[in-house]
């Protein structure tokens, strides 16, 4: 299994980060830096986690890969292809150059989220360099592992504010036997009323975007499920790749130059009234907006809803991410004060006060 | 080495003037109800791991959140320790009470608040039952995953504390993947949310830190799971071998076919024979494994699937395959296996049943390892499996009247742990570490690791009040273990000094 740029180069990564623990310097660490128009911008030494790469173990019939950080995205998603499985989480890539490190940093999904669930759903492991210096490893190659505190999926999403992510173990699963792309004509209401019925039943759906117009559903499962669901919904085909379009943010909706916000909501929230133009994802509960509205008007909007914002224009906005309560963020400080106590680790890349 | 709290090696715990206490809790809280005399206090001294018992300092048992909150402040001013109970249930002893602690009881907060069937989520205290959840979401065709084996008793607010799995895991996930959201009280009483009603929140995964972590961290006021449509159709195959490598083997094929089974699980021959005695569930008694393999969906779905992984056990050497004729059949092949621990319990006066996980693939030398230490200690161990994930529940026979047994089964166990840990496994895989396994946790991770984790802990709870000493050992503690318990001529930790 082992790729010709394999290397294990967690040693000078470690040596890296005491040297940057020993001169108090801040690390600003990267893969290729495809997601650096997400969060704040940040000062610091580059930490480049790109030598640090291959991957380290994959038994199909134990549903577990083990990657290390630098290993590119692309590289971890033939691996699996060639064995007929996937990471369902379909993390974006957003460049050619995606790291495995930069997919847990970010905690990005893709379109089957909700029904497959997060890329922090499917961590079960991890290697980290601490704020301490030390090289050390949470969780494992097991499927249920409850021994102490769950720093693994912690580590998901939180833009290596708490530590270096060296190397990853991830559950994976087959892929589905059959899939089939349809699109419905109707509007957005009738496609969230349809979509909350949908909901629940045993129906499988594994995707769901309406684009303003049209309803777009991929179904996936066995021969006899797929095949009854689209008798039952009928619909026009539409081509699978429409979805990894959706997913990289190649579709037409977002190349007008308007900033880009993403709105997390409940799944079943009504259409919102926000200027701008709006395309739902995730059957609802991801919705992405082009807008030229405030972002604290944008907030407030979705805050009533019980959702929140982040800015996804780099630049655009010091607070990308939703602010968090006053109690929240005193412990967010505690938590990264505990793990990062000299603040070496991408500061100020999720909030201004980590 | 004992794991009943002992202030020596797990810290030292704070004097308390129990009857200023008592006389404050009654001034600030006139209407909470405080449990403090012997007989009182006596049902609460052990949860579901009763080899152990503590007599609580006091028992209380609030009804609404201000008096949980006026708890939580009282006992932080006081520097009480506070150990959080729900149901009782939990297998590794996280509920185990303090001599010096306040035993904090979530039980009454039982009301399911609400349920949002368009939403596919409900609502509802930490205190209600996790089959109370399913029961109540079944008219809208929807239900709850996760299935712990104690469910028709063990509560949600104690599965998000100890990260509660069961028989469908491998497909449905374990608590932390069926949760959006919940509401804690910090060690001060401080309301916080973590997670929200959308499928993610800003900030760091605190939901998932805290789910799982023992009632160290926080104390859950309030759940908001996920609900799921439930599947139109299960089938369940019973396939016997005539070894265990066989029937490991067949698991791997079945996943390599590219099948996720709702359930999928394993029993050797005395869990079989056993289960057969107590339930007449119509197992193989001759066989040296059986495997019973669920497949939940869509009827075409499952009816496909049934006949693939009907083909598979027999090319991997299945002695017989039977197909459940009828629900009633397959109610039959399951109540066996759910009823394997009691079941084990009528050859034995007493067992003890481990959790430990391993990678698939070491199933059959870690069984071998198992029977060989069975062998060593002299104690007869029955095998009962989650193939599917991985995760082993071999159940020690032993009768705690024989002098010596229950210790032979305790280091026995210790054993089976270790050698999960060494095959790249866990020490547990669901009942959560508690009390029970907190010398294993020296033998999973290192000091550094061990620092990291009492790090965590002090960003939420820096003076230590919460459930102290479960869950994560103190390096002193992790020293006496390691200097009693030599591996292989190694020391663990050989960085720290003796005492």
């Amino acid at each position: 299994m082992p790729g010709e740029h394999d290397i294990d180069d967690s040693g000078a990564l470690l040596e890296q980060v005491n040297q940057a623990l020993q001169d108090a310097t801040p690390l600003r660490i990267q893969g290729s830096n495809s997601k650096a128009f997400l969060g704040r911008i940040t000062a610091g030494e580059v930490l480049d986690t790109r030598s640090h790469r291959g991957i380290v173990s994959y038994d199909p019939t134990e549903l577990v890969i083990t990657a290390r950080c630098g290993t590119p995205l692309a590289e971890l998603a033939q691996v699996l292809d060639e064995a007929q499985q996937m990471l369902p989480c379909e993390p974006p890539a957003f460049g050619d150059g995606a790291t495995v490190g930069g997919m847990i940093a970010s905690g990005l999904s893709g379109p089957r989220r909700p029904w497959s669930g997060s890329v922090r759903d499917f961590v079960l492991g991890t290697r980290v360099i601490t704020g301490l210096g030390k090289h050390l490893r949470f969780g494992g190659e097991v499927m249920k592992n409850v021994a102490g505190y769950d720093l693994s999926r912690l580590m998901a999403g939180s833009f290596g504010s708490l530590g270096v992510i060296t190397e990853v173990s991830l559950k994976v699963l087959p892929k589905p036997r059959q899939c089939l792309s349809i699109s419905l004509e109707m509007d957005a209401d009738r496609a969230l009323l349809r979509l909350a019925e949908w909901g629940q039943q045993p129906l499988p759906i594994s995707a769901a975007c309406h684009d303003g117009l049209r309803l777009h559903l991929r179904l996936e499962g066995g021969e006899g499920s797929v095949t009854a669901a689209h008798d039952r919904l009928g619909g026009e085909l539409l081509d699978a790749s429409f979805w990894a379009d959706l997913n990289e943010h190649r579709l037409s909706f977002f190349d007008e130059n308007q900033p880009l916000w993403r709105l997390s909501v409940p799944n079943n929230t009504a259409r919102l009234a926000l200027p701008g133009r709006q395309l739902l994802d995730w059957g609802g509960a991801q919705r992405w907006l082009k807008s030229d509205a405030e972002g604290a008007f944008i907030r407030k909007v979705i805050d009533e809803v019980g959702g929140h914002v982040t800015c996804y224009s780099h630049g655009l906005s010091d607070c990308p991410f939703q602010p968090l309560s006053g109690p929240l963020m005193r412990y967010h400080r505690s938590l990264k004060q505990q793990l990062d106590p000299q603040q070496i680790f991408n500061p100020g890349r999720l909030y201004a006060e980590l | 080495m004992n794991i009943l709290y002992d202030e020596r090696v797990d810290g030292v715990l704070p004097d308390v003037d129990r009857a200023a206490l008592i006389q404050a809790m009654r001034e600030r809280m006139p209407n909470l109800d405080v449990l403090h005399e012997p007989e009182e206090l006596r049902p609460y001294e052990c949860d579901g791991l009763s080899a152990y018992r503590t007599t609580p300092m006091l028992v209380v048992l609030p009804r609404h959140l201000d008096e949980v909150q006026g708890v939580l402040r009282l006992c932080h001013e006081r520097h009480v320790p506070v150990i959080a109970r729900g149901a009782g249930t939990g297998l590794s002893g996280g509920a185990l009470p303090l001599e010096k602690g306040v035993l904090l009881v979530m039980a009454r907060f039982n009301n399911i608040l609400h349920i949002d069937p368009a939403a596919r989520t409900a609502r509802v205290q930490p205190g209600v039952r996790n089959l109370a959840i399913s029961q109540a979401t079944a008219p809208f065709g929807l239900y709850y995953a996760p299935d712990p084996s104690s469910q028709i008793a063990c509560s949600i607010g104690g599965n998000v504390a100890e990260n509660a799995g069961g028989v469908h895991c491998l497909k449905y996930g374990l608590t932390v993947h069926n949760l959006l959201k919940i509401d804690i009280l910090t060690v001060d009483g401080e309301h916080l949310s973590l997670g929200s009603q959308a499928l993610d929140s800003p900030g760091f995964d605190l939901l998932a830190l805290f789910t799982g972590s023992e009632g160290m961290l926080g104390v859950i006021t309030e759940v908001t799971v996920k609900l799921l449509p439930k599947p139109q159709t299960a089938k369940v195959l019973l396939a016997a071998f005539d070894s265990v490598e066989k029937a490991g083997r067949a698991v791997a094929d079945i996943i390599a076919a590219g099948i996720i089974p709702g359930g999928l699980e394993m029993m050797d021959n005395l869990a079989i024979r056993a289960a057969e005695d107590f339930i007449h569930a119509g197992y193989p008694v001759e066989a040296e494994a059986i495997l019973l393999c669920e497949l939940d969906g869509v009827e075409a779905d499952v009816h496909a699937d049934c006949d693939r992984v009907r083909q598979v056990l027999q090319q991997a050497g299945a002695t017989e395959v039977r197909l459940a004729k009828d629900e009633a059949e397959r109610v039959r092949f399951w109540a066996g296996r759910k009823n394997a621990f009691p079941a084990v319990g009528r050859l034995s006066p007493d067992y003890y049943c481990m959790d430990g996980t391993i990678p698939r693939r070491a199933l059959p030398g870690v069984l071998q390892a198992i029977a060989a230490l069975s062998a060593e200690y002299d104690l007869r161990v029955a095998n009962v499996f989650h193939a599917g994930d991985g995760n082993m529940h071999p159940l020690i026979l032993f009768d705690a009247n024989q002098p010596g047994e229950l210790d032979r089964a305790e280091a026995l166990g210790g054993r089976i742990l270790e050698l999960c840990v060494k095959v790249g496994g866990s020490i547990t895989g669901e009942h959560g570490v508690g009390r029970e396994k907190i010398n294993q946790m020296c033998a999973q991770f290192n000091s550094d690791e061990l620092t990291l984790f009492h790090a965590v802990k002090a960003a939420f709870d820096p003076s230590g009040l919460l459930n102290p000493g479960k869950n994560i050992p103190t390096l002193h503690r992790c020293a006496e273990f390691g200097a009693m318990h030599v591996h292989m001529g190694q020391l663990p930790f050989p960085e720290l000094e003796r005492f």
